[in-house]
């Protein structure tokens, strides 16, 4: 087991220096007065940096990324991350700006904001975007907002409640509560969609609006949406779109096309930027013409040869984010896209469903899949046949980590019990989802054949599966000089 | 450029498998009439090539603090980024993997948080830190709204105006929920006023806020408020600036129960505003109420030590409606950078930096004083303060004309942030610039 940074401590080993500074240095209790002054002690770590690389090298060796391998984690669309894109996010005249330079002097990030909220809309079929908020929920909440904002103004005050179906991930309803909503669940039909006549029963002019993912997060496709879009709008609410899973679609159709009116994109997914092991993300907020002066400040506007940020935007429900969202971000999916370009999105879409689509063919015959039908980007099987022998969605995800891959999504969503929820994605090749269909196959075979194996993985790892119940039990949430746990 | 790796004829085989004849026949369940004709109205892909000369004609339209020395800083702070951190940052482990819902396969990047946590924890004086959030502005808002949920209904955060006025109108965009109301106190002579602030603060209160050094660089006296809000069980919520804190009194020293910052300086490039980070940490109380991921200790199964995703009945995949806050995806990597730039500066690098910064703020003020100007403020402030200069625009017109990157414009100053990547030299030129007639 790898020790703490803090367990790595040499005092005096760190040997960081500044240039000398040639200006008075006065003591520090001299010129601030001593209220402000520290007297705990900081405990920082000492460390040379040859110790410290290595550390942080070890630490890397034990963790999985897109590069190591196949991640079909669903829902988080784990594409290949481009390597000219982090190239291009470090370029001086990018990661070396400051955000309160005067426009005249970021002329290329404004032109690279402008084409981006050009291009997304574009893809999307909105009328505009704006690019602060800083991953999906961010998003849905400046999203959700919009709907709260544009019903105030129209002093519709009844509409205190959004609707969410039950298959939606968990941000959709709880974004909806940070805003001040209440949320109306909605039931999925046999077919994994929305059903029609509980929305039409729930739908009431109550109703500020309806969240959406499409293709859903059982991977299928919303066929009705025509008709949802018209339930919601007859009754007076706005249709929001969780872009999570643009992935299945892009370039093909877009959701301001479907009667979606306000929607966000996770450049962090679909746009190829990497996750980071768990962000920054990015999560631009799009909408159609009559929401358009309710965007998040500020919008980047084209004047003459000028751009330049417009903070007059007397209706906007304010700023959600310091400076201009996650701009290192937003570098690497413009890359991307003018990388792709109008073919090569929709060639993405195309091979991202065709992917998932062979891999649920060639997995049905070892797993059970719940809705066995043309899927788009992502499907989900469970551990239906398995759990005659006691194996669980949680043992198979854990056996495919001694396998070299990365588990699916689990257990979501939470309408299919024991879900295992599989998107390839484009950037895999068929040799890639032979050999997960293989060790699949494979896994299912020790399931019927010795069960105890699968039940006890992963093997293979650092470490056993980890007592989840202590850690939440008796929290310890930080390293402290002298406490062996 | 492509980076789908199957040619067609390995394309037309997978749709044989599928028994289909075209990619299109993918598309059987959205109706034609929901599907593009004519494809996107984007142009066509680029190659590598063509991508890089794009993307480098538009960073070179930008000046950036690598050719020009800057004084900006109001919330964003130009220090310098250790080679070593940029290099490890680049090991795409790392960048590449997602939230590290699996703790097998993930060990890494759990520890890396935990560490984060525990240095965090270290700066603040807090017991408990989350795994981050989106940025100082965005975090402050969560800690308001914690305040609110933790009151059981109370409303009013009391806060002041010298505060950073993005993360005011951040609280205010929050504030669209009806469960936060947002009292600002005007402050006095750049800093909050006491009295302002301890006449707002009432039953009704859920907290209070104070940002040190505040938007101005300057220092503010916690105590009074701190008092205030606690006799009326209330949380005090401070919202500070991570290298200050090498120095500056800790916010468990002033008593706070909640702080929230931006982390940026903390390894993360100036980047034209973000991606930053937002960190959070709190007193144990309010453990189990704070948003976000947090990492725990633990053991597996043969009793080695682990580390895991903990705590998580808070969060909104598992509360879902009832969550307090909808936070998911966070900035992971950014507090990555901020445990690796603690780990190459170290304890006692850390203070030398906030050390040099302090210093080189206080040989520009002796040096403006030389040339007739003064500072707006006359109070104890970091590294950073408001000059006053009759027209800010022009000013910063005649610097940027010298080859410098001015400072914030404020109505009848100049906010001028002083790192350690600058130079007596740089500080002088721009005395040199203003002072000159
Ligand atoms: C369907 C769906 N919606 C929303 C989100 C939230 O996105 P983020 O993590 O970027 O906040 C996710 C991410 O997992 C998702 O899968």
């Amino acid at each position: 087991m790898p020790k703490l940074i803090f367990e790595k401590n040499v005092p005096g080993s760190n040997s960081f220096s500044l240039p000398p500074g040639q200006i008075p240095n006065p003591a520090i209790s001299k010129t601030i007065p001593a209220q402000f002054l520290r007297q705990e002690a900081l405990n920082l770590p000492e460390i040379s940096e040859v110790e410290a690389v290595r550390h942080f090298t070890e630490l890397s060796t034990r963790a999985y990324g897109v590069d190591n391998g196949f991640y079909p984690l669903g829902s988080c669309t784990m594409k290949y991350n481009p390597k000219i894109n982090e190239w291009a996010a470090r370029l001086p005249g990018f990661a070396g700006i400051h955000p309160y330079q005067p426009e005249d002097t970021v002329q290329g990030a404004l032109q690279l904001y402008y084409e981006m909220q050009e291009m997304l809309a574009e893809i999307t079929g909105m009328d505009g975007f704006s690019l602060q908020p800083a991953a999906g929920a961010h998003g849905e909440l400046a999203g959700v907002m919009i709907i709260k904002a544009y019903h105030q103004q129209r002093q519709d005050a009844k509409r205190t409640k959004i609707m969410v179906p039950d298959s939606a991930h968990g941000t959709n309803p709880a974004s909806a509560n940070v805003v001040g909503f209440e949320v109306i669940e909605v039931k999925s039909n046999q077919r994994g969609l929305v059903d029609l006549e509980d929305l039409r029963s729930k739908m009431t002019d109550e109703v500020a609006g309806l969240m959406l993912t499409n293709p859903n997060t059982l991977g299928l496709f919303e066929e009705d949406i025509q008709e949802i879009a018209t339930i919601v709008h007859e009754a007076g609410g706005l249709l929001y779109y969780d872009g999570a899973n643009l992935n299945g679609i892009m370039g093909v159709a877009r959701p301001g096309d479907m009667g979606f009116d306000v929607i966000h994109v996770n450049l962090h997914k679909t746009f190829g930027t990497p996750h980071g092991g768990g962000g920054p993300g990015s999560g631009p907020v799009g909408v159609k013409a009559q929401l358009l002066d309710f965007l998040p400040k500020p919008i980047t506007v084209k004047q003459g040869e000028e751009y330049r940020f417009n903070y007059d935007l007397p209706l906007s429900i304010g700023k959600v984010k310091n400076f201009y969202g996650n701009f290192g971000v937003i570098v690497k999916a413009y890359a991307y896209i003018k990388a792709l370009g109008a073919e090569g999105l929709k060639e993405a879409g195309q091979h991202a469903v065709l992917n998932a689509n062979y891999l649920r063919h060639q997995l049905r015959d070892d797993y059970h899949i719940p809705l066995d039908r043309l899927c788009k980007h992502e499907f989900i099987i469970n551990s239906k046949k398995q759990a005659e022998n006691g194996v669980t969605t949680l043992s198979i995800a854990k056996r495919l980590i001694d396998y070299g891959n990365h588990p699916p999504t689990i257990y979501f969503p939470l309408i299919v019990s024991e879900a295992m929820m599989i998107e390839p994605t484009e950037t895999e090749s068929k040799e890639r989802l032979d050999e997960f269909v293989q060790t699949m196959r494979t896994i299912a075979r020790e399931a019927a054949e010795n069960p105890e194996l699968v039940s006890q993985a992963p093997h293979k790892a650092v470490i056993k599966r980890v007592d989840e119940v202590t850690a939440a039990r008796k929290p310890v949430v930080k390293w402290e000089a002298g406490v062996k746990i | 450029m492509r980076y789908t790796p199957n040619p067609s004829p390995v394309v037309d085989e997978m749709l044989q498998t599928l028994g289909l004849t075209s990619l299109e026949e993918l598309f059987q369940d959205i109706k034609p009439e929901l599907q593009l004709k004519e494809g996107l109205n984007l142009p066509a892909g680029l190659s590598e090539m063509e991508l890089r000369r794009l993307l480098k004609n538009l960073a070179a339209q930008n000046l950036n603090t690598d050719d020009y020395p800057s004084f900006l800083g109001a919330g964003a702070y130009d220090h310098y980024l250790p080679a070593a951190l940029e290099q490890l940052l680049l090991r795409s482990e790392f960048y590449t993997a997602y939230t590290p819902y699996q703790p097998e396969i993930s060990q890494g990047i759990l520890q890396s948080i935990f560490e984060y946590q525990t240095m965090i924890c270290q700066l603040t004086g807090m017991d408990v830190a989350n795994a981050s959030l989106y940025d100082g502005g965005s975090a402050l808002a969560e800690a308001c709204n914690l305040a609110c949920v933790n009151s059981k209904g109370k409303k009013k955060v009391v806060i002041s105006d010298t505060v950073h006025p993005e993360y005011l109108e951040i609280l205010k965009t929050y504030s669209l929920s009806g469960r936060l109301e947002v009292v600002v106190v005007p402050g006095r002579d750049g800093i909050a006023d006491t009295t302002g602030m301890l006449a707002a603060i009432d039953h009704e209160t859920a907290g209070a806020v104070m940002q040190q050094p505040n938007f101005y660089g300057l220092l503010e006296d916690a105590a009074p408020v701190e008092k205030a809000v606690h006799d009326q069980k209330a949380l005090f919520i401070m919202a500070v600036e991570p290298i200050s804190l090498a120095l500056l009194k800790s916010p468990a020293e002033w008593g706070a129960d909640l702080v929230v910052g931006e982390g940026q300086p903390l390894g993360s490039s100036l980047s034209f505003g973000g991606p930053y980070l937002g960190f959070m940490a709190a007193r144990k109380n309010l453990m189990r109420k704070i948003p976000g991921r947090i990492v725990g200790q633990t053991s597996d199964l043969d009793g080695k030590r682990a580390y895991v995703l903990t705590l998580q009945a808070r969060e909104q995949h598992i509360r879902r409606e009832l969550a307090a806050s909808n936070i998911c995806s966070n900035e992971a990597l950014c507090a990555l950078a901020a445990s690796m730039y603690l780990t190459f500066v170290g304890e006692q690098g850390l203070k030398e930096i906030a050390t040099r910064c302090h210093h080189l703020a206080r040989y520009a003020e002796q040096e403006f004083q030389k040339v007739g100007m003064e500072l707006k403020y006359k109070q104890p402030y970091f590294c950073e303060f408001a000059l006053k200069v009759k027209d800010p625009a022009a000013a910063n017109r005649k610097l940027l004309a010298n080859g410098i990157i001015g400072g914030y414009e404020l109505d009848d100053a100049l906010l001028l942030a002083f790192t350690e990547k600058r130079t007596k030299t740089e500080i002088d030129q721009l005395v040199a610039v203003l002072g000159g007639k």
